[in-house]
């Protein structure tokens, strides 16, 4: 098992598990999420309430579950990196930050989309949504440092500094946020979850967080394929690797 | 005795190596610069890294100095990993880099105590601010500040640093640039003086120097040429 | 140990005497901020005393963020920060020496004069203290936060509107809890709760930020 990771943390043989493995989870995803898909906005009952405009949470709610899930995963490869220096997790940290700013993004305009037939407007100081914003801002503070630091290796050891400190903030953040909110309370303010989901609607918003779960498997391991070629550029595999495509 | 310019440092290993270099490997921004390279330092020794620009000098002092990772190799210090023992390494490290490590807007004399204060014996080394900035002939500027002083003096009271660190290891990254002959030959007899109490220096220069009573190893450094192999 | 601490801080108030005229400027930028919103809201009274706590807070805390740049830049040029680093003491005690100089040097001074600008933006008297007791808690807060992003950022040519982008969102529980405090006092509320998160996160941010800016300081110049 121990040789097992050993292994797997150089890039070479990362690159060719990681190959390997990409069209598994390719094809996973695409049946998982279209599972998902019909099951959340065909099967599911309308909400009592909010009628069929509450089906945006099977996009909202797995897209906000997974902003906060990449941005641990990029705070244990920022440890990794700061502490073994590995290669594998310095790509795997940077490959994950615009994913999750994109998750990020998403459960930004879901919320708001949602917000709009709840509220009557799309945009409201609510705590989570607040949470959220700031959590985007934390994401393009640490794209914004790698883009400005011309070493990679040490964009990467700066960044995964930043991922800690970040993910050291983020409960504090979002205490904070929640007191601000309870603060200022307005008189109809509405909580974006639904205090009980019937299990006809937990199910597929299950389906659709694996199906999100798989997409960033996929699409992370692709662009940390990226991130080590790019890096390694100079490397011997690297050049073995581009002379057997060619030919 | 005059300088030996001995190819290889093991003809200076007469004593036991304190500081040593194993295999390192020194790139910058993707490039590499230097490969396998080793050496030997002990009591009373000096190290000349020569070469021509851009062929990882810099790289390989500030690797030295514990401020750089090496892509491959290890820096050890009394046998141990010089990172392993990282506080007792820079209690006997002074290092002198391309900027002067003083601040413009103080006085010798006051840049002087502070690096004292930061070094391992604070009060021998206050006590030893005047000596210091007389043996660099900076008596007269003692209290003007630096950023008024002349190239040349600057470059003197950042050299007098290390003399009030109370180091055993010198790296000096080509500290004889802007400095008169004069200047120079004080340089040149600061260093005797340090090696010649059982001190080690590693210094990067283009210019030959005159040192009469200290062993000096000089190294080319460059990818080709893998010095301090065999 | 105590005596390199001391060492840092002495240098560092020496050297912030002597470029004096710099001092003024976090200063100068904290009133003409204040004095922008006026400008901007009309004059009436009772809207100023409304939002006078945020905006006094978000003045300060732009403030405190601008003059945050100037932390490691003059060492970072004349190699003293690295000279910090080949110091046997630990680095994070020693970068915590210059943090508490230049908070000296600029936070200090906000404080000194927000009473000043809460008659400017007409504050109620009774949230005075609580103002002054926000931003003794929250900007040294800020300064070892930001320390991190200024360690991050010193090797950059341009570091100034990263630093920003980097440090900003960091800063929200601050500026949340503070100038929460101060609302609460102006409404005569207790501003207890509030302040004493401000204190706890004062203590998070001197235990974890320095070592955090040790790292940062030691990856910029690596």
């Amino acid at each position: 098992m121990w040789l097992w990771f050993h292994r797997l943390a150089s890039p070479k043989h990362f690159y060719r598990v990681a190959e390997r493995l990409n069209p598994w989870l390719g094809s996973a995803t695409l049946v998982v999420l279209i599972v998902g898909l019909y099951w959340g906005l065909v099967i599911a009952p309308p909400d009592y309430e909010q009628g069929d405009s509450y089906r945006i949470i099977f996009v909202h709610v797995p897209a906000a579950w997974m902003s906060l899930f990449v941005y641990a995963v990029m705070a244990g490869a920022g440890a990794v990196t700061l502490v073994w220096r590995l290669k594998v997790a310095e790509a795997v940290m940077r490959a994950a930050a615009p994913l999750g700013a994109w998750f990020t993004f998403l459960a930004l305009v879901t919320g708001s989309l949602w917000g709009k037939p709840m509220w009557g407007t799309y945009w409201v100081w609510d705590a989570r949504l607040t949470s959220e914003l700031i959590l985007l801002f934390l994401y393009l503070g640490f794209i914004a440092l790698q883009s400005a630091m011309e070493d990679r290796r040490t964009a990467a050891r700066a960044g995964a500094v930043l991922a800690l400190v970040g993910v050291v903030n983020i409960p504090i953040i979002h205490y904070s946020v929640e007191w601000w909110a309870t603060l200022h309370q307005g008189p109809t303010v509405t909580k974006l979850d639904a205090p009980s989901i019937s299990l006809t609607m937990l199910a597929p918003l299950l389906v659709m967080a694996l199906g999100f779960l798989l997409h960033f498997a996929t699409t992370g391991l692709i662009r940390a394929r990226c991130e080590l070629l790019e890096g390694e550029a100079r490397s011997g595999w690297v050049r073995e690797l581009a002379r057997r495509r060619r030919t | 005795m005059p300088t030996h310019p001995s190819p290889s440092p093991h003809h200076t290993r007469a004593t036991q190596a304190l500081l040593e270099g194993l295999g390192l490997t020194g790139a910058r921004g993707g490039r590499t610069l230097f490969e396998e390279f080793g050496f030997r330092l002990g009591p009373g020794e000096l190290l000349q890294i020569e070469g021509p620009n851009g062929c990882g000098k810099t790289t390989l002092l500030r690797i030295l100095c514990l401020l750089a990772l090496p892509e491959a190799g290890e820096v050890r210090w009394n046998g141990m990993p010089a990172e392993e023992v990282r506080p007792d390494y820079l209690a006997q490290l002074a290092f002198l880099g391309h900027s002067p490590g003083i601040k413009a807007d103080l006085t010798p004399r006051e840049n002087l105590r502070v690096a004292a204060a930061l070094g391992t014996s604070p009060t021998h080394g206050i006590n030893g601010v005047e000596e210091a900035l007389a043996r660099l002939g900076l008596e007269a500027q003692g209290d003007t500040p630096v950023g008024e002083l002349s190239a040349g003096q600057g470059r003197r009271a950042a050299l007098a640093r290390l003399s009030v660190q109370g180091a055993r290891l010198w790296i000096l990254d080509e500290p004889l640039t802007a400095l008169d002959r004069e200047a120079k030959q004080r340089v040149e007899a600061l260093l005797e003086g340090h090696c010649g109490s059982g001190g080690m220096a590693i210094l990067s220069t283009h210019q030959s120097m005159e040192l009469r009573d200290t062993a000096v190893t000089r190294i080319q450094l460059g990818a080709t040429v893998r010095a301090g192999e065999a | 140990m105590v005596r390199a601490f001391a060492a840092i801080l002495g240098r560092d108030l020496v050297l912030a005497l002597r470029r004096r005229g710099e001092l003024g400027n976090p200063l100068v930028f904290f009133v003409v901020v204040v004095t922008l919103f006026p400008l901007a809201l009309g004059p009436a009274q009772e809207t100023l005393a409304r939002i006078a706590p945020g905006i006094l807070w978000v003045a300060a805390l732009l403030a405190a963020t601008l003059a945050m740049e100037a932390l490691f830049r003059s060492d970072f040029e004349d190699g003293s920060l690295e000279q910090l680093l080949l110091s046997p003491h630990p680095p994070a005690l020693l970068l915590l020496a210059k943090v508490a100089a230049h908070w000296l040097a600029t936070g200090l001074p906000l404080i000194l004069i927000s009473p000043l600008l809460a008659l400017f933006v007409n504050l109620p008297g009774q949230a005075l203290p609580v103002l002054v007791a926000t931003l003794a808690l929250g900007t040294p807060t800020l300064s070892l936060v930001g320390a991190i992003g200024v360690a991050l950022t010193v090797g950059l040519r341009r570091g100034g509107l990263l630093l920003a982008l980097l440090v900003l969102p960091l800063y929200v529980p601050v500026l949340i809890f503070a100038a929460g405090a101060v609302d609460n006092a102006a409404a005569g509320l207790s501003a207890a709760g509030p302040i004493y998160f401000l204190a706890a996160l004062l203590v998070l941010a001197v235990t974890l930020a320095p070592p955090a800016t040790a790292a940062s300081v030691r990856i910029s110049l690596g």
